[in-house]
Parts: C-alpha cells; sequence; structure tokens
C-alpha cells in the first residue's frame, strides 16, 4: 500500500477512466461472440428471451448517491446523480459500474439498450414488483435475505476495514484489541456492522448511522473513533470524505466464509439463472479480475488486523 | 324501558356495523394476490418473536429521552409562554425572541434540527461541549416541544377571562399574584389533555434519535430489518410505542370528558 498517494488528482481520474473505460470495452468485446465454452451463457439467456420489465432494454438500479469506486464519474451537469460524491452509473466507470456494463454484455444488451433508474436499498428488498431488473448497490449475500429477493453468485469478495482520523483514540492501533475500547460505527444494513459485533466486540455498542455519510460526520465531529466499511469504502473514505483520514487495517472474516456482493433481483425473477451464469463467465474468463485490477487496484485489501 | 332499548339497539348496529367493516377489509386485502408477500415481508411469526427481545431492550433509550426530556419540557415551555403574554413595552425584547423561538422550531422539521445540532455542533469541536449523541437528541426534542408546549400553555392562559385578572387586581393582588393565583391554577387545568397530547407527539418522536447512530427501538428494528430483507421487526417497534401509547391516549380522551362534564356542570 502506498502512503506517499493519499490523494488523486481530478485530471489523473479523468484520465484514468477513459484509459479504463477503453479497456473495458475490449475486454467485453473480447470476451462477447468469441467466448469459449466456459465464459458464454446458456442459448436460453439471449436479449430476446430474458423476461425483462422493459423489452429489449435492461434496466439497472443502484441507490442515489452513487459512491467511488463501485460508480465513477459523468456527475458533471448531471441532474440526478447531482452532487461532489456522486457519479452517473450509465458512464460504466467504477467497478460495480462496470460490471453492471459486462453483465448486460453478456446477456447481449448493449451499452445503449441500459437503462439506470434509482432505488433506495429498502426498495430493492421491499415485497412485490419491482422497477428494476438487476440493483448493483454492494449488496451482501447471506441467507436470511435471499428469502426476500434472489441473488445472482458473488461479484465480489468483500473484506472489512477500519478507517479512521487523526487524533483519534485508534490512530496508532494494530491489532483488534487495539480498537475493543473505541467508540465505532457503521452503516445500517452492512455485514460491517456484524464484523463490528463479532470480531472487535467492543466494550461500547456500535453507533448504527443510516448512510455512511452520517458514519463520516460522526468520525469527524469525533462523535464516534472509527468506521468500519469494506475496504475499498474505506480507502474512499480517506481518500475524498476525510480530513487526516487514516486506513486502520483489515478485519479477518467472522466465520470463515468469503462474504461477498450479490446481484439483488426480483425474488423468483427468471433473470437469476442468466445473471448467475453471466456473472460466473465474467469470472471464468478474466474480466472481473482485470475490472478489479483497474477500478480498486491496490485498495481492495489493507494491513490485517489480528 | 324506551332509552334502555334504543340503547341495546344502537350497540347491536355499532357492533354488526364494526363486524361488516373489519371483514370488507380482511377479505379485500387478504384476497389481493400478492398479500402472502406482504404477510411474509411484514408480519412474520418467527422475525417477531425474534425482534421482540432486541427491539424491547433498544426500546429502554426511547424511555429515558422521553421523560427527561419532558421534565425539561413542561417548565421551559411555561416560561416561552409567559414570556409571550408579558404585555409590558419594557419587556418587548423577551416577547420577540419568544414568538421568533416558538415560530422556528414549530416550523422546522424535527429530523433537520437533529441533523444540524447533532452533527454539526460536535464537528465544531469547542472544548466542553457534549458530543454524545444523546445529549443532542435530548436538545433538539427539547427546544421543538418546547415551542409547541408553550403555544398550548399559552392557548391556556388566553383560555381564562380578562375578567378573572381584573377581578383579582381589584382584590389587591399584583399582577403576578393574580397569574400565579388566580389564571395559571385555571388554565393549566385546561391544558392537561393538549400537553399528554403532544407528550405522546414526543414518545413517537424519540425515534428520530436513530438518525445520530443511537440504537433505540427503532434503529434497532431497522438494523434487523436490513440484516435479513424482512420488514417484521418495523412492526414489532410499532406495536411498542402503540402498547405505550394507547393508555396514554385513553387517558386524555377521559380526562377532556372529565373536563368536560366539569364545565357543564358549573354552568348549570
Amino acid at each position: 500500500m502506498s502512503t506517499t498517494r493519499s490523494r488523486i488528482a481530478i485530471g489523473q481520474t479523468t484520465r484514468m477512466a477513459v484509459v479504463v473505460m477503453a479497456m473495458s470495452m475490449l475486454l467485453a468485446a473480447c470476451s462477447g461472440s468469441t467466448a469459449s465454452p466456459a465464459s458464454s451463457v446458456a442459448a436460453s439467456c439471449v436479449k430476446e428471451k430474458l423476461a425483462v420489465k422493459t423489452a429489449g432494454k435492461l434496466t439497472l438500479s443502484t441507490d442515489n448517491p452513487a459512491y467511488s469506486p463501485w460508480f465513477q464519474g459523468g456527475n458533471e451537469g448531471a441532474t440526478v446523480w447531482t452532487g461532489d460524491f456522486n457519479n452517473d452509473p450509465s458512464k460504466g466507470q467504477g467497478y460495480e459500474g462496470a460490471v453492471a456494463y459486462a453483465v448486460a454484455k453478456k446477456l447481449g444488451f448493449a451499452a445503449n439498450e441500459v437503462v439506470w433508474i434509482q432505488s433506495a436499498f429498502d426498495q430493492s428488498f421491499a415485497p412485490g414488483v419491482k422497477d428494476f431488473d438487476l440493483f448493483l448497490n454492494q449488496v451482501s449475500i447471506k441467507p436470511a435475505r435471499a428469502e426476500a429477493i434472489d441473488f445472482s453468485t458473488g461479484y465480489y469478495d468483500v473484506a472489512q476495514g477500519v478507517v479512521t482520523i487523526e487524533g483519534s483514540p485508534i490512530a496508532g492501533a494494530t491489532s483488534i484489541a487495539d480498537l475493543k475500547t473505541a467508540r465505532l460505527g457503521a452503516q445500517i444494513g452492512t455485514t460491517s456492522l456484524d464484523a463490528i459485533n463479532n470480531i472487535i466486540k467492543p466494550d461500547t455498542a456500535p453507533a448504527v448511522f443510516n448512510t455512511n455519510d452520517e458514519a463520516v460526520a460522526a468520525l469527524s465531529g469525533g462523535i464516534i473513533d472509527g468506521i468500519v466499511t469494506d475496504v475499498p469504502t474505506a480507502f474512499y473514505m480517506r481518500d475524498a470524505q476525510l480530513t487526516g483520514g487514516i486506513i486502520v487495517g483489515q478485519l479477518p472474516s467472522a466465520s470463515g466464509a468469503q462474504e461477498q456482493f450479490g446481484i439483488v433481483m426480483e425474488k423468483g425473477s427468471a433473470l437469476t439463472a442468466c445473471v448467475s451464469s453471466a456473472v460466473e463467465a465474467l469470472k471464468a474468463d478474466g474480466t472481473l479480475a482485470s475490472l478489479l485490477k483497474l477500478w480498486i487496484a491496490d485498495k481492495a485489501s489493507a494491513p490485517a488486523l489480528k | 324501558m324506551t332509552a334502555a332499548r334504543s340503547a341495546r339497539r344502537g350497540t347491536l348496529v355499532a357492533v354488526i356495523s364494526t363486524l361488516f367493516v373489519a371483514t370488507v377489509l380482511a377479505v379485500s386485502i387478504g384476497s389481493s394476490p400478492s398479500w402472502p408477500l406482504v404477510q411474509k415481508a411484514f408480519f412474520d411469526g418467527t422475525y417477531f418473536s425474534t425482534s421482540l427481545p432486541a427491539v424491547i431492550g433498544a426500546f429502554a433509550i426511547n424511555i429515558q429521552l422521553f421523560v427527561l426530556a419532558e421534565i425539561l419540557i413542561l417548565p421551559l415551555g411555561l416560561l416561552i409562554a409567559l414570556a409571550r403574554s408579558i404585555t409590558s413595552p419594557a419587556f418587548a425584547p423577551l416577547r420577540i425572541f419568544a414568538t421568533i423561538y416558538t415560530d422556528f422550531f414549530r416550523g422546522v422539521p424535527s429530523i433537520l434540527v437533529i441533523y444540524v445540532l447533532g452533527f454539526g455542533v460536535p464537528a465544531l469541536r469547542l472544548p466542553g461541549v457534549p458530543k454524545e449523541p444523546f445529549f443532542w437528541a435530548l436538545v433538539t426534542l427539547v427546544l421543538i416541544y418546547s415551542a409547541y408546549v408553550s403555544e398550548v400553555y399559552r392557548a391556556g392562559i388566553e383560555s381564562i377571562h380578562p375578567s378573572q385578572e381584573r377581578a383579582a387586581r381589584a382584590l389587591g393582588l399584583t399582577r403576578f399574584q393574580a397569574l400565579r393565583f388566580v389564571v395559571l391554577p385555571q388554565a393549566l387545568r385546561r391544558v392537561v389533555p393538549p400537553l399528554l397530547n403532544d407528550f405522546i407527539g414526543l414518545q413517537k418522536d424519540t425515534a428520530l434519535v436513530s438518525i445520530l447512530g443511537v440504537v433505540e427501538a427503532f434503529k434497532q428494528a431497522q438494523i434487523l430489518k436490513s440484516a435479513n430483507f424482512n420488514f417484521t421487526p418495523l412492526m414489532t417497534t410499532a406495536l411498542i410505542f402503540l402498547v405505550i401509547t394507547i393508555p396514554m391516549t385513553r387517558l386524555v380522551d377521559r380526562l377532556a370528558a372529565k373536563d368536560r362534564a366539569a364545565q357543564q356542570g358549573g354552568a348549570r
């Protein structure tokens, strides 16, 4: 992990994005027509045969704001995905944005046949008919959740990290034991909260915020000593949202089972099998690994806390 | 005889019409093809029983909050009401301040005040200023409900006929004594039901603390909801709030009825 590069210049980000866009298009193109059996989806999983919300279109959804590094760029002059920390998912940039378009491509949808709508996290699992075909919003796969909605195969292996700011009591923490006395916070509905309760087991009950922004505000205000969140988001907080942000480290996984993010679909959706096979194919042909390298790079892991 | 019979008939009609409406509602909701989905998402027995202990445990925070807040709100609201009721020109600044205060805090959504105070003030990092979310939640609720409660007090004070004060002054009481011994005792008795009404509102608004990261009953329910993608824990919380607020609403109704009876009795 490089400590010298704490911030990425805007121009550099844009240039990087252009290069990455080109590369991901190339990757998607390579994996499309001339695919080996392992990296292609079943014949029934083609655009014409898929039961999508709007014929000929794949309706994708995420929460607004859409954060880096999951989504990237394109919010200049935006009216929907607006704000300094927001990103336009339809640019196909950022890890989830790129994965979304790669999945669409596998199912036969061109980039201009992909439509983005915004859905709040809770809307994604409210009972009844959904407005979206696929929802990508860093949702961790859990058996209890799969009672309410369908998950695709995981497209990202998650690790939980701890972020803090200079002057915090845990700024110099190097072990899980050092975090015991900390006042920690996490976003609601995240497995980060489970990580606090099951791995760190702090003396003070964790603060639970509706959004990561509120957790950041609480950390900046000294209301809490640290935030537990997925590692790429922890790096993003350090680099973009916090003044004097510090990555404390990465937590081991609780149960030994690897936590993964999955694509959310309506319960019993006819798309589930096809989307899962598309994710499998992207995994098999190395697309996921490439996208991970492009968008998350060295921010996928942090020094391990033991 | 006839009165008893018509009362019996009235009860019968009430029972039948209630049963009819309940049946129509149950059948129309239950016949919806997606009712089983909604039932599973909102009224799941297992999630109800597993969430109950956690939500009850977290409700202790709500209780602490509304009890502490009410203890502060009742005197503060009265002081603001009195400040607004003073007609003497010398106290004009006080009156203006009290008016602006009530206008502002009754007009701003509570959730915004919680945000600004709970996240904004600690970020100033002023030495000696508390950072605890519970403290700022308490401050917010006291600020907002004092504004409401002061208006209730003021309505009570103004409902006492001016002749009462004049009579008291004629008997030689000072302005303060007239207020203290003649106007306020009558006014306060009158405003008990609306005060309880605001107290119920306050109890429900303790859920707003959840924004600051405090795990009270509503937040606990949200945590369980998001962990399992099932909304039943929210229903559990609703039930707990109802268990506390319904007896209070009944009490308000009874007090109001008693008050009405007493006034009509007095007008005999």
